[in-house]
């Protein structure tokens, strides 16, 4: 088994598999090392209709074609595992991967993105999949004629929210503040619609049932008086959180466990680049993840290059 | 028919067929959604490991996969995909919704052994 490249790339999503396209291709050899489903949240999402040349595709589609593409030009990758100790700060890093093996490069790209927040409420694992979902366009038909919840108040909330009343016969939208982070046509089409009602600065703090979910219970924010409520389903859209908790105390992050970078993409440590939703920024894409990808990927491989210089001319000495 | 590299169960008589010729079958009923994707990928990568069971996959809405939709073990289930575990033609496990590699490979582990 080879351990050792040029450079690692964590996390095989959009940013991950497009440094590993580029990387590839320029001949530095790389390997993406990614924890779930390659594609990360691509291939959560339905279709894609706003990455340009391709008028639509399935998110599963779009990240077959990116991973093959990596693959075609050299690209090892290896998914479903977990990475167990990051040793970042030697001139070469190390990877270790589900406690035993260890890979070895001069650089690496963090390209974690980021993951569905959930409440953490009790009984949400317990309900998860019998009654709390977090993806509409999947479960979305096993509540029609229910009464269902919808947790949050962004864009994503609303809009499934009004894309779940073809299914429920009611849709209730739990959201913790008085107003909504959502942009204003959300709003508006979730306002008008007659089976949408709205339960504003208040938070669900437990999930009740037996085999499946029947109810939840309710807490106002301001008055802490707790309701409880009968209902079918819950779906829960209250935004995402950087896949970072294994880089605290290793490489810089900001409040919100966004990893800070430079333009290049370099993070404080040396050699050591990210890309992607997990780095602080402001939009979030397919988009704007493969042009982080892309430059991550070129700095990584200057890096790379001028270290294997490096090595020569003291050879040669 | 599903996307993957897994075998796929087409009717019910093939689903028969399955559970009578192999001791150890896991099945994953869904759609070539979000939540299943990633359980079609794990089995597949599973299934060079793990040489004594039979990884399949089962349309969700072909009308023959009622023999999985119908399972008193998938009543309370509201999420996709649902995955059955089989041994010897009975279930011994069921799960609705995504699951990881690492969980899937412990419900082998558990109900199956390893190799
Ligand atoms: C439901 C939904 C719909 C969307 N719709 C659109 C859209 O229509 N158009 C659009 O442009 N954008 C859309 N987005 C946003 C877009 O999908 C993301 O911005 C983009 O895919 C982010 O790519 P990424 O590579 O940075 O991160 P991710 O896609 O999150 O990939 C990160 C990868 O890293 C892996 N990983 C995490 N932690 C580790 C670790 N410790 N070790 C190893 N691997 C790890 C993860 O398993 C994952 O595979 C949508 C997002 C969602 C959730």
């Amino acid at each position: 088994m080879q351990n050792h490249y040029d450079v690692i790339v964590i996390g095989g999503g959009a940013a991950g598999l497009t440094a590993g396209i580029y990387l590839s291709r320029a001949k530095v050899n790389t390997l993406i090392l990614n924890e779930g489903a390659v594609g990360g949240q691509m291939v959560l999402t339905h279709e894609i209709a706003n990455y340009p040349g391709i008028e639509s595709i399935s998110g599963y589609e779009l990240a077959r074609n990116m991973k093959s593409q990596a693959q075609k030009f050299g690209c090892t990758i290896k998914s479903n595992l977990k990475i167990t100790e990051l040793d970042l700060n030697s001139e070469t890093k190390k990877v270790t991967v589900n406690n035993k093996d260890v890979y070895t490069a001069h650089a690496v790209i963090i390209a974690t993105g980021g993951k569905s927040r959930t409440i953490g409420a009790p009984g949400e694992d317990e309900f998860k999949g019998k009654g709390i979902s977090y993806c509409a366009t999947c479960d979305g038909d096993f509540f029609q004629d229910k009464e269902i919840i919808v947790v949050g108040g962004g864009n994503s909330a609303l809009e499934e929210a009004v894309s779940l009343t073809k299914y429920a016969s009611k849709v209730t939208i739990v959201h913790q503040f008085d107003h909504f982070q959502a942009f204003e046509h959300y709003v508006e089409e979730a306002k008008k619609n007659p089976k949408i009602n709205f339960i504003m600065e208040s938070k669900i703090i437990e999930f009740t049932g037996d085999e499946k979910l029947t109810g939840v219970k309710i807490q106002h924010q301001q008055t802490k008086e707790i309701t409880a409520m009968d209902i079918d389903g819950v779906f829960i859209f209250i935004g995402y959180v950087p896949n970072t908790e294994k880089l605290e105390g290793i490489v810089e992050l900001n409040d919100w466990k966004e990893i800070l970078v430079d333009k290049n993409l370099a993070t404080n440590i040396p050699g050591v680049f990210a890309a992607g939703d997990s780095i602080a920024k402001r939009y979030r894409q397919v988009t704007t993840a493969v042009a982080d990808g892309t430059i991550a990927a070129l700095s990584a491989a200057e890096f790379v290059n001028n270290i294997k210089k490096e090595l020569l001319l003291a050879q040669a000495n | 028919m599903l996307r993957t590299n897994l075998t796929h169960v087409l009717s019910e008589q093939e689903h028969a067929k399955l559970l009578q010729e192999n001791e150890n079958v896991m099945i994953c009923c869904g759609r070539m959604g979000p939540m299943c994707i990633p359980v079609y990928e794990s089995m597949e990568e599973l299934e060079g490991e793990y040489k004594n069971i039979k990884f399949a996959d089962m349309e969700f809405d072909t009308p023959d996969a009622k023999v999985i939709r119908n399972l008193p073990e998938c009543r309370s289930f509201q999420g996709l995909p649902f995955v059955v575990y089989y041994k010897n033609g009975k279930v011994v496990k069921a799960t609705s919704s995504i699951q990881s590699k690492e969980q899937i490979t412990e419900i082998l582990d558990e109900h199956f052994g390893n190799n």
